[in-house]
């Protein structure tokens, strides 16, 4: 029977769940690191690397392939951006632990 | 790799984005969670590479993108955050762009039938509109928080009628789209430039001090395009990240909202900032304040028991975290109680504040939250408002104001508030605030930084 599904509503439902998780987990964020927060799913949402990946990666190449490219390019400034400022903060967050329990 | 490791590898790299912003709910659990975060990704990559070809393109295209991102991630001044991230939705935004058009170019090589079915054309619709929009929107919030442009709303006549007129003709563009037999690029076209406009459109009525709520939304905004582009694309892993990313910003938005108290759908929609504009509020009758110098609100702070510091945009404006910093010690070795009052949506981004303090290294059991320390006030000595305005405006508790209902850190409580300014002017909602002209208050105009670095020095 669930061979018979559309796909669509599979990535619905999968839509919803997910929406239902990330409300749980960031919920529990502690306030101080919203911003920490905000340049994760940065990095995160820089997931759709892998769209641009599979633009610019058919076999035969058109000028599309140059579009995904370029997606590639912009998603990748996103991911490592957006972890790498991430770390750079919470680092910042650790010194204070070092020196609150000395 | 087969198409079911393929999904298996997708749904490993999902449960770690998962973990990921699990591991933000506490400092000490938070650098795990970011490691989660890339090993996610990493995976997500490696598998992808399984399924595409041109790799020496995308390796290139990966190693190009990458440098700039960890070269940025390493030179920006954590006061200048905001316009980082609000930069960094932009290119989701864009590549969700150049995405979806690659895919109604070549369907085939993203696994879609040659002919787009409906349902695809819906989801690409949806992918390029979300996309666009937080493109345009991103680049206006990214030039008014880096002062290339304005801060002020930017607002005319029948602005809501034209952008509602605009997003009629989208959806025409867009079932113009939907019912062509073939492909309909004069469609797709207009579809995508109609929500460029609406995205720039949209932010430019948004004033500076709304930011916290915009720069939410765009985040949410860009999670959506994500989980979009994996609609089209049929790829779970895609609308699971994007929807964690979507909910977050979403319920930052919510937060943001709430210690603003503003209603979340007029915010969402777009359309604050216009009824805000006219509510400069003057009596015209003369009040008289107090001012001292840096040397005065030092030694009265020196002499206090205890202190709050309730820093504001103004700290971050001048770069004062490092004054600030030295002054809290200085205090401390005093024996002074310092402690510090965030309000929710002080600065320009949700934490802003944290992060600017965490940078000075101030220690976060003196960084307390509003909730947490506002019944602390009315037993303070001493209050130092550093560069805030509005959410220390006791005009929130009077039923009338254009504020009214907006929770504010109680300042105007403590036996002395000191507020070091530039000038006397009104802050963003146009209105006096009455915390200035109490007689207990004193106020010490200049650069947050000189003044600060004053206090340090007459200490």
């Amino acid at each position: 029977m669930i061979g018979e599904v559309d796909p669509t509503i599979i990535n619905l439902t999968v839509f919803v769940l997910a929406i239902f998780v990330g409300y749980h987990v960031v919920w529990n964020v502690t306030p101080a690191l919203h911003t920490p927060l905000m340049s994760v799913t940065n990095a995160i949402s820089g997931i759709i690397l892998v769209g641009a990946m599979l633009a610019a990666g058919p076999a035969e190449s058109d000028w599309g392939v140059w579009l995904g490219a370029v997606a590639v390019t912009l998603a990748s400034i996103n991911v490592f951006g957006g972890f790498l400022v991430t770390q750079r903060m919470l680092e910042m967050f650790r010194k204070k632990d070092k020196k609150g329990s000395a | 790799m087969s198409a079911n490791s393929v999904a298996l590898a997708y749904l490993i790299a999902s449960v770690f984005f998962i973990l990921a912003l699990k591991g933000l709910s506490s400092p000490l659990t938070s650098r795990r969670g970011n490691l989660f975060g890339m090993v996610g990704m990493t995976i997500a990559v490696i598998t992808t590479l399984t399924v595409t070809k041109n790799w020496a393109l995308i390796l290139g295209c990966i190693a190009v993108g990458g440098t700039i991102g960890a070269v940025v991630a390493r030179r920006v001044e954590m006061t200048a955050m905001p316009e980082l991230v609000a930069f960094m939705h932009s290119l989701v935004g864009l590549a969700a762009v150049f995405i979806a058009i690659a895919a109604v170019n070549n369907p085939v090589s993203f696994g879609l039938p040659a002919v787009l079915p409906m349902g695809s054309k819906l989801e690409l619709f949806l992918g390029t509109f979300i996309g666009a929009m937080t493109w345009s929107g991103s680049v206006i919030a990214f030039l008014k928080l880096s002062g290339r442009m304005s801060g002020a709303p930017i607002t005319f006549g029948g602005q809501h009628t034209v952008n509602l007129v605009l997003a009629i003709v989208m959806l025409g563009f867009g079932l113009w789209f939907f019912f062509s037999e073939t492909t309909n690029w004069t469609a797709f076209a207009g579809m995508a430039a109609i929500a460029f406009v609406l995205g720039f459109l949209i932010i430019i009525p948004i004033g500076g001090a709304d930011m916290p709520v915009v720069i939410s939304m765009l985040n949410s905004y860009s999670g959506w395009a994500a989980a979009g582009i994996g609609f089209s694309l049929g790829n779970p892993m895609l609308i699971i990240a994007g929807s964690l990313v979507g909910s977050s910003g979403a319920i930052l938005s919510y937060i943001m909202c709430k210690a603003m108290n503003r209603p979340f759908l007029s915010v969402i929609l777009g359309g604050f900032g216009s009824e805000g504009g006219t509510a400069a509020v003057s009596d015209g009758t003369q009040k008289t304040y107090r001012s001292g110098s840096a040397d005065d609100a030092a030694f009265l702070m020196g002499n206090a028991d205890s202190v709050i510091i309730v820093p504001g945009y103004g700290l971050a404006v001048a770069r004062a975290q490092h004054s600030v910093k030295e002054l809290a010690e200085k205090l401390h070795a005093k024996g002074v109680n310092v402690r510090f009052a965030i309000h929710p949506v002080a600065g320009r981004m949700p934490g802003h504040m944290n992060v600017l303090l965490a940078e000075a290294e101030i220690p976060y059991e003196q960084v307390l939250e509003m909730d947490e320390i506002n019944s602390d006030f009315s037993n303070t000595d001493v209050v130092l408002v550093l560069g805030a305005n509005d959410v220390v405006n006791p005009a929130a508790n009077v039923p009338g104001s254009p504020i009214y209902g907006m929770p504010i850190l109680d300042a105007y409580k403590a036996r002395t508030v000191m507020v070091v300014k530039r000038s006397m002017a009104a802050g963003y909602a146009g209105l006096d605030n009455d915390l200035f002209y109490m007689d207990k208050t004193m106020m010490v105009f200049g650069d947050a930084k000189k003044v600060v670095e004053g206090m340090v020095k007459a200490l």
